[in-house]
């Protein structure tokens, strides 16, 4: 399970497009050019990044909000995300759903909804599926510890266990769901405890220490592959940010904060690149500017795209929809005539 | 328990056996169609509506669940995302409401918000009149029967419990099909040849006439006939239309038939306060108001639960002679 040079050399850059692609978000953001709320991966990008690196190819991935490095990872590009923050009308989703909610199955990249919990049963459908056809995939989903809280994710789990479904369930410990702590989430000691309950296998991980996560995930997909069931990975880390940019934080303790900043996941890896000769201080500056080129282009790009028209006949929510169709447009001014 | 194989039956077939028969048709037709659901394998469905199809198919497509009636929609959710055509059994339709965010929330956005559909059948008993109680009885299609992206599906007789059963699964979409336990066993009928596919979305005339007009659909149909059987005694002939579907609306068989008879009388077993009443009301209001000869009035269960003891029960369900008095205040004017 070692991570080969080339291998941290690709996190290297995943976890840097991660922070980089977010600081354009946030400009965005600031420049009203971004519909919605912007949710921070900042701080968590070594478990974002280092658990869907695990994943091969064909494998599935359902991320959560948060999650913009596995979507990265998983084979999105930063143009895709960009036109999805400003809904644009050729971003995967073509404005109608924001963020990281957009589906590439080719790339086997699907969406989650807002709603918690909800796609540990979907992914674990989608290998279902899979294996019924012949197929050995592995499917991956994450949540935080307020998705754990929720009905979905213990009905989702208790079904892939009985099935023994390969599913990971990567469970991003970041202290707070929006303004929660998680002592006022959950009462067990830690989210992995909640594997026993349903007979599944888990394992704890430092979630800002990307090799940790990627040969943690790696052990996790086996496992699930060769056919033992669901894993739950917990991954320890912090989220730096809000729950969203609105958010001003002040529930947060500042120590606290101070803290999990010193032990920042992409600082810490370039003080590894440095010391293992993997990567060096002039590299990593190579890599940064080519990134830093990449993502001016991206988003002149996206804020090019065109914005959705609305469509009189408001198409698209059936195959077959004719019947509704005429009674939609009936909506639209003047539809009664 | 005969009629497995495609084709016109010998004898009659129930209904709860047209649902059988359309499951192991479909089964044996697409490998892609598995079945999900609680006791729907070794026992055969609660009402024996999946009898004998794990004997036939295995368990990798009659696939015994444990109680989650969330993540079992859901799970059929990602497999239909990965290319199988899953049929969901709700042991009792009531049970959804385990299921509401994955049906409204999930499922039926998914091909709005994603381009990608959700081929998916959520099925089961619903309806009231055989003494079950308050979370065994329900009609829950109005919560579903409003939620853009769903198809939802009420068919009231053998040949139609089957054939919109085929045309549910063989969607691009999520359907949502409430079959009525009262029916499961007392609708019967010789099915027709053939494939027997029945379009959703398509409404059927099940008795003309050109007096008023009674919309309705499910267990409410046969009470339907039996009234209008009663009225034509009385020299007033009534038109029954069975909606068959209720989402989407077949409203041009419905605005036909009342621009015909200028009297529109809805009935139906679900709660009377934004029931499918209503919206048939409002759409006959803006569009064949011209036509009108009296007003719509409608004939549903009150706003209450549905009580247990079989007194009770009666009272709180549409009834023959509530339907015959309604019928015939109409017709006076």
């Amino acid at each position: 399970m070692i991570v080969s040079t080339e291998q941290q050399k690709a996190l290297y850059r995943h976890l840097l497009l991660t922070r980089l692609l977010e600081e354009r978000m946030v400009s965005l953001y600031r420049q009203g050019k971004m519909t919605g709320g912007l949710f921070r991966c900042l701080g968590q990008e070594a478990t974002a990044v280092g658990a869907a690196f695990a994943l091969e190819e064909g494998d599935l991935l359902v991320p959560i909000i948060r999650d913009l490095g596995a979507t990265l990872v998983r084979g999105a590009s930063p143009v895709d995300i960009l036109r999805q923050v400003m809904t644009k009308a050729d971003a995967p989703a073509r404005g109608r759903d924001g963020f990281l909610h957009f589906c590439l199955p080719e790339k086997g990249l699907y969406s989650a909804i807002a709603m918690l919990g909800t796609a540990v049963s979907v992914v674990a459908g989608m290998v279902l599926a899979d294996r019924y056809l012949g197929k050995k995939t592995v499917g991956m989903t994450y949540l935080g510890e307020g998705g754990t809280s929720t009905g979905a994710f213990h009905e989702g789990i208790n079904f892939a266990s009985v099935q023994k479904l390969p599913i990971v369930v990567v469970l991003e410990f970041n202290r707070y769901s929006y303004s929660t702590p998680s002592e006022m989430q959950c009462g067990a000691a830690t989210l992995a405890d909640k594997a026993a309950g349903y007979g599944v296998a888990s394992a704890i991980v430092d979630g800002n220490d990307v090799l940790a996560v990627v040969e943690a995930a790696r052990r996790a997909v086996s496992w699930a592959r060769e056919g033992n069931g669901p894993f739950l990975l917990e991954c320890k880390t912090y989220r730096r940010k809000g729950h969203a940019e609105h958010d001003g934080q002040a529930y947060i303790d500042a120590e606290e904060l101070a803290e999990w900043t010193r032990r920042d996941p992409i600082a810490r890896f370039e003080r590894h690149l440095d010391a293992s000769g993997v990567l060096d201080a002039a590299a990593r500056e190579a890599v940064r500017a080519e990134i830093d080129t990449e993502l001016d282009a991206a988003v002149a790009e996206a804020e090019a795209s065109p914005v959705p028209v609305p469509d009189p006949e408001f198409r698209g929510v059936r195959a077959d929809e004719e019947a509704t169709v005429k009674r939609r447009a009936e909506t639209f001014v003047g539809g009664l005539g | 328990m005969s009629g497995d194989v495609s084709g016109r039956t010998s004898h009659e077939v129930t209904y709860v056996d047209a649902i059988r028969i359309a499951l192991g048709e479909e089964m044996e037709r697409d490998g892609r169609v598995i079945l999900l659901g609680e006791d729907i394998g070794v026992y055969g469905g609660a009402f024996k509506a999946t009898a004998g199809l794990l004997e036939r198919f295995g368990p990798q497509r009659v696939i015994d669940t444990p109680v989650v009636e969330e993540a079992i929609v859901g799970a059929a959710i990602g497999a239909s995302l990965r290319g199988l055509r899953p049929v969901v059994e709700m042991q009792f339709f009531d049970f959804a409401a385990r299921a509401f965010d994955m049906i409204t929330n999930f499922a039926a956005k998914h091909r709005y918000r994603t381009g990608l559909g959700v081929p998916i059948v959520i099925r089961g008993p619903s309806g009231a009149g055989v003494h079950a109680g308050p979370f065994h009885s329900q009609s829950p299609e109005g919560y579903f029967a409003r939620t853009p992206g769903l198809a939802v599906v009420v068919p009231s007789t053998a040949a139609d419990a089957r054939g919109l059963l085929k045309a549910a699964i063989r969607d691009e979409d999520p359907v949502l099909f409430l079959e009525h336990k009262l029916l499961y066993r007392r609708a019967k009928e010789i099915l027709p040849e053939g494939d027997g596919a029945v379009p959703i979305g398509k409404a059927v005339v099940r008795r003309t006439g050109r007096d008023l007009t009674i919309v309705t659909y499910g267990a409410m149909v046969p009470l339907a006939l039996d009234a209008a059987a009663g009225l034509a005694r009385e020299g007033v002939e009534a038109e029954v239309v069975d909606l068959r579907t209720l989402l989407p609306m077949d409203e041009e068989t419905v605005l036909e038939s009342v621009r015909k008879t200028s009297k529109a009388l809805l009935l139906h077993e679900d709660a009377r306060t934004l029931g499918i009443g209503a919206e048939i009301a409002a759409t006959i209001a803006e569009k064949a108001f011209e036509w009108l000869d009296a007003p719509v009035l409608r004939v549903t269960a009150p706003d209450t639960p549905i009580p247990f003891a079989p007194g009770l029960e009666a009272a709180y369900l549409p009834g023959l002679s509530t339907l015959l008095a309604a019928a015939r205040r109409l017709a006076a004017y």
